[in-house]
This record gives C-alpha cells, structure tokens and sequence, in this order.
C-alpha cells in the first residue's frame, strides 16, 4: 500500500477532513458541472423537441381537448388502435410460448452449451430491425423461400400470400421480440435454488410436478417482466410493420408517420400522447409488481 | 437437472427459428443469380461487387460512418462527465436527471423522431450530418451513463481522495486514477452508441431529407422499390461490422468483471 510521504501513514487510515461550508458548495456545484452539460443538450435537442411536438395536442388551434374527445368517435384510429393491441398481443403470447422453453433448458445446461445458447439467442438481438425485417421479406415474399419450398413439395400450386399480411407482422415481430422474453425470464431462473426441485423430486413429485409446483411459480416474475416488456415494446414498432406488413393494418406507429407526411401535427401528437401514455402506465406496472424490478435489473446486465 | 428430449427439440426449434433469416440473408448475398430463388444456382462476389461499384452505396456507407463517430464522441464525453457527476448528486435530483437521461430507452421510437423533426426543421437541421448527430448522441447517450455508471459502482473514491491528498489537481486525479479504471466501461459505452447510430433508422427517415442518406436508411429506400440482392450483401457486412464491435465489447467487460 502506498503511503502520504509527510505524515508517514497508509493512505486508507486518514481522517476526513471536517466538512467547511466551502466544501459542501464545492459537493454540489462539481457534480451539477459534470451532468449539466449533458442535461442541456438532452433538454434542447430531444425533451424540448418531443415535448413541444406532444403540446400541440391541447394547443391547436387553441387550448382545447376537443382533439382528444375525437378519437374516441373516430373510426380509422379505432382500428388502428384495435389492430395494435391485437399484434402485441399475439406477439407477446408467441414469444412466451417460444421463449419459456427456452430460458428452461438455458438454465440447466452446462456452461458451454448455456453461453453457445445465449449466443444464438444474442446475435440476432443486436442484428439491426432493419436487416431481420428485410430477411423475413426474403422468406416470406411470393418468391421467398417458404412458397418455394412448399411448391417443390407440391403442397401447393400457386403462391401463398404471406407477405404484407398481418401474419407476417406478428411472425417477424415474435423473431424479433423473442430475446426480450428469454433474457428476463433466464435471469430470474438462474437464481432459482437447484436443491429445489431436486428435493421435490426427493419427495415423490414426477419431473412435471416439480416443474409445476416449483419451478412455474418462482420463475413467474421473470415470465411477467418479459411479457410486460415485450408488450411495451410492440405497441411502438414501426420498421416491421411498415415492411411486411399490409397497407390495411396499420400500426400505431405507421398512422403517426402517415399524419406527419399529411403534416397534420395535433392529430399525430394526440396520437403520439396516447401511445407514450399506454408506454408509461404500462411501465409502472413493472415497478409496482413484486419480483418484477429485480427481473429487470438481472436481464439488463 | 437435466433437460429432456421433448425440451431440448423445441429448443433447438426456436433456436432454429432465431438463426434462419440471418443465415438466409448471408446465403443469398453470396447467389449469383439476379432474382431470389433457393436455392441459389451458383455462389459469387456478385452483389458484393455491386455495393462497391455504387458511388451511392459508398457515400451512404462514409456517411453512416462519420455519423456514428461523431455521435460517439458527443455522447461518450457527455455520458461519462454525467455519470461521474451522477453518483455525487443527492438522490432526489439524480432520480430526475436520469429519468430525462434514460428515457430515451423507453419512449417509442416514431415519438422521439417525430420530435426531434418538428423542432429540427424549424432549426434548419434536416438533409444535414449535424442534425443526425445531435439527434443520435441523444439515443446513444443512454448506454453510454449506464455503462459508465456500472463501472463507477465497483470504483473506490478513496483512491481519488488519496491522488488529491498527496497533490494532484482534480484533473489529475481524474486522468492518472479514474480513467484508468473506469476505462472499460468508457469504451463498452462508446461501441454501443456507435451501434445505436450505425443501426439507427427511424430519426434518420424524418431527418435525412435528401443531403443526408445514412447507410439504413438507404436500405430502406431501396426495399420499398424492389428487393436487390445488393441489399443482402450490405445486410451481411453490417452483420458482421456489428459482430465484431460486439466481441470486442465482450472482451472488454470481462476484463471489467476483473
């Protein structure tokens, strides 16, 4: 250990010194100089930009909530509204369905094959939404790779129509949502006790009845974080949707870009507000639920 | 325990399912054939030549590039300056500071962008490089404090304390003590908010205009008109450019982990 030269004592064993008025300014103002500069670029490049985009919700033409009062009658946001709570649905039932089993065996492999796994299940994650998107084009499109396997298989005759359809959305989504579900939910099994099941099993219970009186139930928060999350996630796609979805179904997301291109600002902010809020109080949740933070704080290690 | 037959299938199943399209896309930028057929008749440099014969393709390629390095820098000075000063503030106010810091992360995308557009334009920033700069930095600069923050957490202050005592300016203290220890978590940040710009596609939709066409964004343009192979061939690189930042990020946190 090195030590202070004049007074001939290890660094670690000295005093603080006693606390000045000076010092306690100095506390404040060094930090509040570190992040200032970073909270006034943030604040004029990106919170004054999307806040006064979201204000002219209430404030065109003049301070009003009539533009809100509208969507409530109004027949197109209605069935976009519909048709976007209906794809993260599906989208988040698909990826649990998918990704439990998956975060399951990750947690009982041995080490190699656990990181070989996660590898497999990572490299798509950071595979940019662009490029899954225009794969699934690829596979799905009347030439793609499943309507010329299935012909070459003479299941069909003429090409299926998968490409921009809504089951296209949801099947690229689930591709590119899955390991938002398998990360929180293979957190939150790997701190499960591996005594647990085994003195289950000790006890008498079939493998599945150590799986589902042990197993299913502790690693619920981690099934919920990634459902609340995937959730959250797909009601504010855009790329994939606006790739190989259908010019019928649209997305929240696409009618907002679509009002913007008609450079009608309140209805896009209204619509902007609506989605931001079903975002927040849908993270909310995440905070108020037991178990469900620490999934959070593990799977985004 | 051990994992059974039915699990394991399903597992490789999904795993499957992850890994097809990316395999397909790297397939097909090696066929040789002019439209999209399986499988290819015959495997070439042919779409990889024709990326690197499109002046369009290049400059979207400097382009994209030039944007992430500058994004890079902003965001990776701001973030680390904010995260040092992040874990000094009273906890009230470094709540708030990084809700607004992080919340990027969390609004939806198109929100951000549309935005960021409606004040941009009236700054005269679209068709401009500065513009996705400015814009980016505030997506990237999330990884940045978080990783940064995560390294800060495992630094002990009394060796900063210690250089201070014994003479050395705060700068000092800073550049011999800190830095070096928190080095990791700096670049751990800066390659993921060089891939946060790299990647970034729905600001640079609004804010390209027609002067500043980023990598993806002429993807993007290319895919609404007809689906060229050359595409699968840029797919690919940036795949593998991404793969690389990646293990390089890996190798980095380990030796944080140390």
């Amino acid at each position: 250990m090195r030590s202070v030269p004049a007074l001939g004592v290890p660094v670690g064993t000295l005093r603080v010194l006693p606390v000045r008025a000076w010092n306690i300014r100095a506390l404040v103002a060094g930090p509040a100089l570190l992040v200032g500069p970073l909270l006034l670029f943030m604040a004029a490049f990106y919170g004054y930009p999307v806040l006064a985009m979201l204000a002219r919700s209430v404030t065109d033409p003049h301070p009003t909530l009539a533009n809100f009062a509208q969507l409530a009658g109004d027949g197109v946001f209605l069935h976009v509204f519909g048709n976007t709570l209906r794809t993260a649905l599906v989208v988040t039932i698909g990826t649990l369905l998918l990704g439990y089993p998956v975060a399951l065996a990750l947690s009982r492999m041995r080490p190699t094959a656990a990181t070989i796994t996660l590898t497999l299940v990572l490299l798509p994650f950071w595979t940019s939404v662009l490029v899954r998107s225009y794969a699934w084009m690829v596979l799905l499109g009347r030439r793609g790779l499943i309507n010329e396997a299935l012909r070459a298989l003479d299941i069909i005759q003429t090409p299926l129509k998968l490409l921009n359809t809504s089951f296209a959305v949801d099947i690229a989504m689930v591709h590119i949502l899955l390991p938002y579900m398998i990360l929180p939910i293979a957190s939150v099994m790997r701190q499960i006790d591996p005594s647990l099941p085994r003195a289950a099993a000790g006890m008498g219970a079939t493998p599945w009845g150590a799986f589902r009186q042990v197993i299913l139930p502790l690693s619920m928060p981690g099934a919920l974080a990634g459902t609340l999350l995937v959730f959250v996630l797909s009601l504010g796609f855009y790329i994939t949707p606006a790739l190989v979805g259908g010019p019928r179904d649209l997305m929240l997301s696409q009618l907002i870009a679509q009002q913007v291109d008609l450079l009608n600002w309140p209805y896009a902010a209204c619509l902007s507000v609506t989605l931001l809020g079903a975002t927040l109080v849908l993270l909310a949740a995440t905070q108020v639920l037991p178990g469900v933070r620490g999934a959070f704080r593990l799977g985004s290690r | 325990m051990k994992n059974r037959p039915p699990l394991l299938l399903l597992t490789s199943l999904v795993l499957l399912f992850l890994a097809l399209p990316i395999v397909l896309i790297v397939t097909v930028s090696f066929s040789s054939a002019v439209y999209l057929t399986f499988p290819p008749p015959a495997f070439g440099l042919r779409w990889y030549r024709a990326y690197l014969g499109s002046a369009d393709w290049l400059a979207s390629t400097w382009l994209s590039l030039a944007v992430a390095a500058a994004t890079v820098a902003l965001a990776t000075i701001l973030g680390t300056l904010a995260a040092l000063g992040l874990t000094r503030l009273p906890r009230a106010v470094r709540t708030a500071a990084a809700a607004l810091i992080l919340s990027p992360l969390i609004v939806p995308g198109i929100v951000v962008a549309i935005g960021i557009y409606y004040a941009f334009s009236r700054w005269g920033l679209i068709g401009s490089p500065v513009g996705l700069v400015l814009a980016h930095t505030c997506l990237a600069v999330p990884f940045v404090v978080t990783s940064v923050s995560a390294s800060l957490a495992n630094f002990d202050r009394r060796l900063e304390q210690a250089a201070r005592s014994l003479g050395a300016t705060p700068w000092g203290a800073f550049r011999q003590v800190t830095l070096p220890l928190i080095r990791p978590g700096v670049l751990v940040g800066a390659l993921f908010a060089f891939i946060t710009s790299f990647d970034e596609l729905i600001v640079a939709l609004f804010l390209s205009g027609s002067g500043a066409v980023t990598l993806p964004r002429r993807m993007w343009d290319d895919l609404r008109f007809a689906i060229d192979p050359t595409i699968a061939a840029v797919s690919t690189l940036t795949i593998v450019f991404t793969a690389l930042l990646l293990g390089g990020a890996h190798v980095l946190r380990q030796r944080t982990a140390r």
